[in-house]
């Protein structure tokens, strides 16, 4: 049997850095989807151009990512959904932007395109003025007299936008549907013709609360694609940054589950330790949730003066209480309410590739700082892993990774190095690709620069993964703790809402 | 009122002799209550009920909106709270550039909110658009579709800024 290794070292490659990408035909394209299930591979993300379907694998035994193409013919490519379940949601967004159709996909209903904008598939050669009709979004009850609780897209606490249907057979979830694409921006299309310091700007503003994750992945991917490197200095910044990035979001996160769990300790403690993290990101990097501070060549400005101390006398201050939030969490209260809750099955976390705390809280060891993202090299961040994959398990999972990226902090704090903090891009065409460890789990962004502009680019969030998931975890769940294993989850909706 | 109410911390000075059911000046009662009853109608009187609109935000100003919840803004003791539906809210706080697929959610929100109401935009992108005016997917500011009283720029705001807002709307509120 052909493994999916041999069908890709046989084909030509197109120059991408720092993973060549592969050009296959047709069968060789369904072939791999087909070896990918048995060989494990992940499906990291699948997207298209006006010309190409493109998909990122990862070999989870070689620990290499693999860009693989296939020619768009006749508008139709081969779909990988019959193979990879998770690739349907991303089928149908490359059928709303491109117009290019999956040819034996299990889902063709629309994903991001609602019958509102102007023009349909927006992003091919020649978009189509819109025809009358609402497309059907969602797949319906299927079954009379079944109660239905929907849910957004716009919700009663602050949160993003999204539609979430339970089908509801008592007070138990029979079915979950989610219905996304609400709050898509066009981002794609804006991001185009771009200078890439002018694209970041939208990069940084896909995910809130991953913009320093987004931004790296951006800029990396942006240097590959150039052949650069960020100076050392900027390269330290950026870890420092991305670091408080995730203790603040894992604050959030125990403040909110406390307070959906009516824990108001552990809420009032985790809000005011995250909002004391906040004000130190401001003095020393100008932002608050430190949006545009990393850029294409480096970091937009050097840490202030007495930045670092004022960062880590925060961070001093959340190290001081993290025992205490941690009993809380083994405590009565919390312990009880969320023991068993929103139990993720390791096998479909794994498949769908689920990374993040709900991976990692599931058994799925994987975090790209340890294995791929550029510049943690000496740092080297531990790991921890649950097997229960329930709701206890993620939030001591997020007082772990807190913990261990307070030290990550004062180590490349420490360790500063000196020198400039950006360097010049060259006016260079080139394909490049990077990751990056963000809050919710691993982003991926590819980019193709034309003599120095962004000729297409493609962002993959965490919530690719994290949604199907979902989806599937709230069946059967009761519907009362719909809302807290949702926040359990983390489940975001601008940053695939593109 | 037949007690004087205690509020002291510390124990009584023994040097003076305390009679619990001795009379109480009047004039003082007198002028405590006007004051009380004056304060009462400004600072009591007057709240807001808000019920927050996403239009197509990044979760920025979500994460500084949820922030004034903190111990430190606390944005309960100045009377403002968030509520579940429009329904029960006189201000509708919008955030996010007016993407067109939630075009019809937020004139639903607004219909459904009862009058008199305010219209907060919060954020440089509910304001005009933002970065993203100009997309196919974007209508722009929210005041394209419903009526806005009041902007509250930044990317995100911060909460302290936001909270001056409210205040101000507050006050505003309190006249009318």
């Amino acid at each position: 049997m052909t493994t999916a290794s041999d069908i890709v070292s046989t084909a030509e490659a197109e120059i991408c850095r720092p993973w060549l990408r592969h050009i296959l035909p047709h069968a060789g394209w369904t072939a791999l989807a087909y070896a990918s299930v048995a060989e494990q591979w992940i499906l990291l993300a699948h997207w298209a151009d006006t010309a190409q379907a493109h998909a990122l694998f990862l070999d989870p035994a070689a620990l290499t990512v693999v860009p693989v193409s296939t020619p768009i013919e006749n508008g139709c490519y081969p779909a990988l959904s019959p193979f990879l379940p998770g690739a349907a949601w991303y089928e149908r967004m490359i059928h709303d932007l491109w117009g290019h159709a999956a040819e034996g996909g299990t889902d063709a209903r629309p994903w991001l395109d609602h019958g509102t904008w102007p023009h349909a598939r927006p992003m091919a050669t020649r978009p189509e003025a819109r025809s009358a009709g609402e497309p059907p979004l969602l797949a319906g009850a299927g079954q009379d007299g079944a109660m239905i609780l929907p849910h957004g897209p716009i919700w009663g606490r602050l949160d993003e936008a999204a539609h979430l249907r339970l089908t509801l057979d008592g007070p138990t979830i029979q079915r979950a549907e989610a219905l996304l694409g609400f709050t898509h921006k066009g981002t794609l299309t804006l991001m185009r013709g771009k200078s890439p310091r002018a694209a970041a700007r939208f990069a940084a503003r896909l995910s809130a609360d991953a913009t320093v994750a987004h931004s790296v992945a951006f800029a990396q991917a942006t240097e590959s694609a150039m052949d650069i490197g960020a100076p050392p200095r900027a390269a330290a910044l950026r870890i420092v940054m991305m670091e408080v990035e995730r203790i603040a979001a894992h604050l959030d996160n125990l403040a909110e589950v406390g307070r959906l769990a009516d824990a108001q300790t552990v809420r009032t403690r985790c809000g005011l330790l995250r909002e004391t993290l906040l004000q130190a990101s401001e003095t020393a990097f100008g932002h608050r949730l430190m949006m545009d501070c990393v850029v294409p060549g480096g970091v937009a400005t050097d840490i202030a003066e007495g930045g670092p101390e004022v960062i880590l006398r925060a961070l001093g201050a959340i190290a001081s209480q993290l025992e205490s939030v941690r009993r809380l969490h083994d405590g009565a209260v919390l312990s009880s309410r969320l023991s068993g809750l929103g139990r993720t099955g390791a096998q479909l976390a794994a498949s769908l590739g689920v990374g993040g705390v709900v991976g990692r809280a599931s058994g799925r060891a994987f975090d790209v700082r340890s294995l791929l993202s550029l510049g943690y090299g000496t740092l080297t961040p531990r790991l921890a892993v649950r097997t229960n994959g329930d709701a206890a398990a993620r939030q001591h999972l997020r007082i772990f990774e807190i913990e261990e990226s307070l030290r990550l902090v004062s180590l490349a704090l420490d360790a500063l190095p000196d020198g400039p903090v950006t360097v010049a891009l060259p006016h260079v065409s080139g394909e490049g690709i990077a990751c990056a460890e963000s809050v919710r789990g691993d982003v991926w962004h590819w980019l193709r620069l034309d003599h120095g502009q962004i000729a297409a680019a493609f962002p993959r969030d965490p919530g690719w993964a994290l949604w199907p998931l979902a989806e599937r975890v709230l069946e059967n769940a009761a519907a009362d703790d719909a809302d807290i294993i949702r926040a359990s989850f983390a489940l975001p909706a601008s940053g695939m809402d593109l | 009122m037949t007690r004087t109410p205690q509020t002291g911390g510390g124990p009584p000075n023994p040097g003076e002799s305390i009679d619990p059911d001795g009379s109480v000046d009047p004039e003082t009662t007198e002028s405590l209550s006007a004051r009380l009853e004056a304060a009462a109608q400004t600072r009591l009187g007057r709240s807001l009920a808000i019920r927050h609109v996403n239009t197509g935000s990044c979760n920025g100003c979500e994460l500084e909106l949820r922030a004034l919840s903190n111990v430190l803004y606390d944005l309960e003791r100045f009377g403002l709270r968030f509520v579940e539906s429009p329904r029960h809210a006189d201000v509708l706080l919008v955030t996010g550039p007016l993407t067109r697929n939630l075009r019809t959610a937020l004139e639903q929100a607004w219909d459904a909110t009862p009058d008199p109401k305010w219209v907060v935009a919060v954020g440089d992108c509910a304001v005009d658009g933002g970065v993203f005016k100009g997309s196919y997917a974007v209508l722009g500011g929210t005041g394209l579709s419903i009526p806005v009283d009041l902007t509250i720029s930044g990317c995100p705001p911060p909460p302290a800024r936001i909270l001056a807002g409210l205040r101000s709307l507050l006050e505003a509120n309190a006249r009318t």
